[in-house]
């Protein structure tokens, strides 16, 4: 690790002013993904704002919306009645995020701002049509993930709540990397009316994205048997020495029956 | 006082201070005016060091030195050195290269030494580190085993041509040949066996000390065998003589064979103490670990079974290319030599064994002894090519092992060893009945149901454990003699210590070295402690590994144990006023035979100190007595493991339903310390089997070089352990202990690839058996299904 500047933010407001005018800044949630690599010397902000006083954390029910605070850790979602009764996919997915420790310190807005390939959260973002709420605008789901490690986030824009609208029914299922534990193939179903979204992390070359196929033949009959004959292309799939792009492409699949045969059960 | 029993489960006395945080590892010793060490290492596999400037990072804030392999050569330090000579076919000794302790214009695989950089905090050195600039003329790299000797390979020592270290072999080969001729049915199979990372919890560490007021040196280090090191070290590197140099070896956690070799980040950390004059500390990261910690295993064999028509063995012959990695590791070479080949019988009697090893060099991190080191990738070979022969012949697999088992003790093997008892149908007829293999068919129907494929295997496993008489291992190579030595001290008030030349690094000595006692002198197993891992402290030892701490350092405890009494009989014969050859001594008491009169053992130690009532002329005050105890043979734990696994046929994942262990350890002294190993060696031999997988990339970069690659058994991958055990006490030592700290290990992959082979209908299946494999496997099946409707 490099020498760094520690300072932390009492406010939103605070976070924003010292983000723009401190040197090389980086926003500091739970850790767990910006220490390692701080530690491993691939990166090396001159300043780290600690979020964890900014009054970020929290979960509420807002009319038909469950809005989780940016600074919630992974723990406190998976054990909230207020999630745990609204959308159990959700307290399910956080539930299974790493292990205890990384739980207790992970945080909804790291995950979603670092948007990792293989993350949970963001299929949960995407299929049910979360909005992103920032410091200084709201982000739908769609426009907030860009690719890879990337997001809609500008240079001073900071993460303050994730607003998760209720479907009627959700799940998720997630194959894991036998070694990490991230997500190899992780597919969140959620049904709200007759709209039926079928978000995958995990597998695509370009990080999570919508299986418009699925959520088309899922449209007229949600039922695991509609996805049968529907294929996932491999060449927009990811490849390395856990999953090759085929079997991917047929995890997509496979999973995906699983969590639809699970939200209906 | 309560005696603690050979063969009580009690809780292991040790865990109270590692459990709260008390334990004392190298890392939590801190020296004063200590420094940090950091070593450069080579980003490359294979590459010449053709300039290393260090001028910019000698003036970096807190630098205090910075020495490369031209430091290590002008002060005539010796390399690294491996301890057992093996011999080729043609009687020339094996080709080993140098192994310098910092890079001498060669570096050979990712992670090589290239330069130590010494500074007032780590942070420092790493910043010093980034600072050097090295020229490095980049090589082609060989990584794998079957590609080393290719003509045209890239050449990693000069001094092994085709990188052969040698070729060696064992058995009779005409009379192999001749059974294989005459075979009815030969059964054939390919083996990988996979290369395996250690990961002791506790990463290697050293603190290099140097006292100048006594020119003497101390190196507390992450050691399994702390007096091997001191010797090598002085007398092979040449560090200091052995009365100049203390090896402190503190509590140690976990070393699985990883620890018991001399690596050169240590011996740089004790050479460097003097030459800069200041204690030297550094602790391996995670991610050095993967790199430089000895890998194990990585054999590619070909093996074959002979049969004849009545179903028995008559022959096996294999060819074996084993992996040394870029240099030849402490004990390398014996590892697929005399701790493989020699297990090749199994637990069957066969009349012919054969068996080629090439053992090779290659542009990845060196390879040495890892839990079972030689007898899993034996067991491996041994136990596919039963159950595969069992399948291909119409027979079932454990009616071909009943039909060919040893019955008759002692065994003598084609491949030298002499087996001294056992009783194998009784634990394959135990671990069967435990297993219920007769409601397997119903179970696998039920599954099937369910879209799962599943599959019983069994591995009828044997180890040689004990290590070893001397003149035997000498005769075949090896550098020391494989006795233990141990001194037991009763202290006046009658408490008791015992220094011991094994090491405790997770087997829980401190309880089982004390039952022990507890049982021989009948006093509390609180009142005894266990000294160990300090070479200023006891005297000599051979060190913890090859499942010896029980079998060897025990016995060594137990002759100690002996004399103890013999001279405790003659000072209780002057307390009693009675004649030596009347007392008894039992349950902690001596009395003399026909009279009530007796004497507690308390009583009669402190009489041994104040020596008021002998004659110190005749009889020498003090109670104090050593052995060196060198075993008469092996000892041959054996056992039968059955794996029940289920497949999801449209995932791949492999889920292990049922884990049935029955083994044969002799004398149990703590079953539930013996239990424990069992769980962890089985966990580990699973995670051989399905998750651990080390990756390099063809240009020796190590893919798998963290735990988001490198997936290590978790509780969830494994079920919850049936264990049973069947008794063939040793008849080779004088408590009938054989061992326990390998079997697992050795059992578990044959048993788990042997169920997976019976789930999927193909002999062929890899290991680690992952998803993805098994999917392979199943989606090609498929495939051809279909082509054939
Ligand atoms: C061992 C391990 C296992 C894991 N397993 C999983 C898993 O199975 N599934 C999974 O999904 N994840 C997993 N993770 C990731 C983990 O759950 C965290 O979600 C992740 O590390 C990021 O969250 P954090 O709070 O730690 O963020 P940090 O590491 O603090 O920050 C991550 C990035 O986000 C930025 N950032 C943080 N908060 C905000 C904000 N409010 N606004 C804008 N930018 C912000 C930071 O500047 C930084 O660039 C694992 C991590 C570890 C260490």
């Amino acid at each position: 690790m490099y020498p760094f500047k520690y300072q932390k933010a009492a406010t939103v407001r605070g976070a924003v002013s010292l983000l723009k005018k401190a040197e090389e800044p980086k926003l500091l949630a739970g850790g767990h993904t910006l220490l390692p690599t701080m530690k491993q010397r691939l990166a090396s902000p001159k300043t780290l704002i600690d979020l964890s006083a900014a009054g970020l954390s929290g979960i509420e029910q807002k009319g038909r919306s469950i809005v989780i605070g940016a600074m919630t850790t992974h723990a406190e979602v998976a054990n909230s009645p207020v999630v745990q009764q609204a959308i159990p996919a959700l307290a399910k997915l956080a539930g299974h995020i790493g292990d205890p420790q990384v739980r207790h310190r992970g945080t909804i807005g790291g995950s979603v701002a670092n948007n990792d390939p293989a993350a949970d959260y963001p299929a949960a973002l995407m299929a049910l049509g979360a909005v992103v709420h920032t410091s200084k605008r709201k982000i739908p789901a769609e426009e907030f993930f860009a690719g890879m490690f990337s997001t809609a986030l500008d240079e001073d824009e900071i993460i303050t709540k994730v607003a998760f609208p209720i479907p009627s029914k959700a799940a998720y299922v997630k194959f894991p990397n036998p070694a990490s534990r991230y997500a190899i193939v992780g597919v969140f179903v959620a049904k709200k009316g007759s709209n039926v979204r079928v978000a995958v992390t995990g597998a695509g070359s370009n990080g999570v994205f919508r299986h418009e196929a699925m959520e088309q033949a899922l449209a007229k009959r949600f039922n695991p048997k509609s996805l049968e004959g529907i294929a996932t292309p491999a060449a927009d799939m990811n490849g390395d020495i856990h999953a090759s792009a085929d079997y991917r492409a047929h995890l997509v699949g496979v999973i995906a029956r699983r969590a639809v045969a699970a939200a209906t059960a | 006082m309560t005696v603690t029993a050979i063969g009580a489960a009690v809780r292991r006395k040790e865990d109270h201070r590692f459990i709260t945080g008390k334990g004392q590892y190298t890392d939590d010793i801190n020296r004063p005016g200590q420094t940090h060490a950091y070593f450069l290492r080579s980003p490359h596999a294979h590459a010449n060091l053709k300039k290393i400037d260090l001028s910019k990072a000698k003036a970096m804030p807190g630098v205090v030195a910075i020495y490369t392999g031209d430091d290590v050569a002008a002060d005539k330090i010796g390399g690294l050195i491996c301890g057992w000579m093996i011999h080729s076919k043609d009687g020339t000794p094996m080709r080993a290269g140098p192994h310098p302790i910092l890079a001498q214009g060669k570096v050979r695989y990712v992670g090589d030494h290239v330069a130590v950089v010494i500074a007032e905090t780590l942070s420092q050195a790493k910043d010093a580190a980034e600072a050097i600039v090295v020229d490095y003329d980049v090589l082609p790299a060989v990584v794998e085993a079957g590609k080393a000797q290719a003509k045209g390979a890239p050449q990693v020592h000069t001094e092994a041509p085709a990188n052969t270290v040698y070729d060696w072999h064992i058995g009779d080969k005409a009379a192999t040949e001749a059974a294989f001729k005459a075979a009815k049915h030969v059964t054939k199979l390919d083996i990988v066996n996979n290369r395996l990372v250690p990961n002791a919890m506790e990463p290697r560490a050293a603190i290099g000390e140097y006292d100048a007021g006594n020119d003497a040196l101390t190196l507390h280090t992450t050691s399994q065998n702390p007096h091997v090191a001191r010797l090598v070290l002085s007398a092979f590197i040449g560090i200091a003589p052995e009365h100049k140099l203390r090896v402190i070896a503190p509590d140690v956690g976990g070393g699985f064979g990883s620890k018991i070799f001399i690596y050169a980040e240590e011996t740089v950390c004790v050479w460097a103490a003097r030459k800069c004059g200041r204690p030297v500390k550094w602790t391996a990261d995670r991610t050095e670990e993967f790199l430089c910690v000895a890998h194990g295993r990585d054999h590619v064999t070909r093996a074959e079974l002979a049969i004849d028509a009545d179903g028995k063995i008559t022959g096996l012959r294999a060819k074996t290319i084993a992996n040394m990695g870029a240099y030849l590791s402490t004990f390398a070479s014996s590892v697929p030599t005399y701790l493989y080949a020699t297990l090749l019988s199994g637990q069957y009697a066969i009349p012919n064994i054969y068996c080629e090893v090439d053992a090779v060099y290659t542009n990845t991190a060196p390879v040495d002894a890892y839990r079972g080191a030689g007898r899993p990738e034996a067991t491996f070979v041994v136990e596919r090519l039963v159950e595969t022969a069992a399948r291909e012949i119409g027979m079932d697999p454990a009616a071909f092992r009943r039909r060919n088992f040893i019955t008759k003790f002692p065994h003598q093997t084609p491949v030298i060893m002499t087996y001294d008892c056992g009783d194998y149908k009784a634990s394959l007829t135990k671990a069967m009945e435990m297993a219920d293999v007769k409601g397997f068919g119903k179970r696998r129907r039920e599954a099937a149901r369910r879209g799962k494929l599943r599959g019983l295997g069994y591995s009828t496993y044997i180890e040689a454990c004990g290590i070893a008489p001397s003149q035997a291992v000498g005769s075949l190579g090896a550098g020391v003699g494989l006795w233990e030595s141990a001194e037991v001290r009763v202290n006046p008030v009658g408490t008791v210590e015992i220094l011991t030349g094994s090491h405790s690094h997770g087997q829980g000595h401190e309880t089982t070295f004390a039952q022990l006692v507890s049982s021989r002198l009948g006093i509390s197993i609180d009142n005894v402690s266990i000294v160990h891992g300090d070479t200023d402290k006891v005297q000599f030892g051979m060190g913890t590994y090859g499942s010896r701490s029980g079998a060897v350092g025990m016995s060594a405890i137990s002759k100690a144990l002996d004399k103890i009494e013999a001279k405790a009989k003659k000072v209780a014969a002057h307390v009693l006023e009675a004649a030596e050859a009347d007392i008894d001594f039992k349950d902690g008491k001596f009395t003399v035979k026909g009279t009530d009169k007796a004497v507690d053992f308390g009583t009669v130690a402190l009489n041994a100190y104040i020596a008021h009532k002998f004659n110190p002329q005749e009889l020498e005050p003090g109670l104090k007595e050593g052995s060196f105890y060198d075993p008469t043979n092996f000892t041959f734990p054996a056992g039968c493991h059955i794996c029940e696994i289920e497949v999801d046929q449209e995932t791949g994942v492999a889920r292990i339903v049922k884990w049935t262990a029955v083994d044969d350890f002799g004398n149990v002294i703590n079953p539930m310390i013996v239990e424990g190993q069992v769980h962890g060696g089985i966990a580990q031999g699973v995670g051989q089997a399905l998750l651990e997988g080390t990756v390099y990339t063809a240009d020796g970069q190590l893919v798998t070089a963290s735990y988001m690659d490198y997936a290590m058994p978790r509780a969830h991958d494994l079920p919850s352990f049936e264990v049973g055990m069947t008794v063939t006490p040793c008849p080779s030592n004088p408590l009938g202990i054989k061992g326990c700290g390998e079997a697992g290990a050795i059992a578990a992959p044959a048993a788990v690839i042997n169920a997976l082979t019976d789930a999927l209908g193909t002999e062929d299946v890899p290991m680690p058996a992952t998803p993805l494999a098994l999917w392979s496997i199943i989606a090609k099946q498929s495939k051809a299904a279909i082509a054939a409707e």
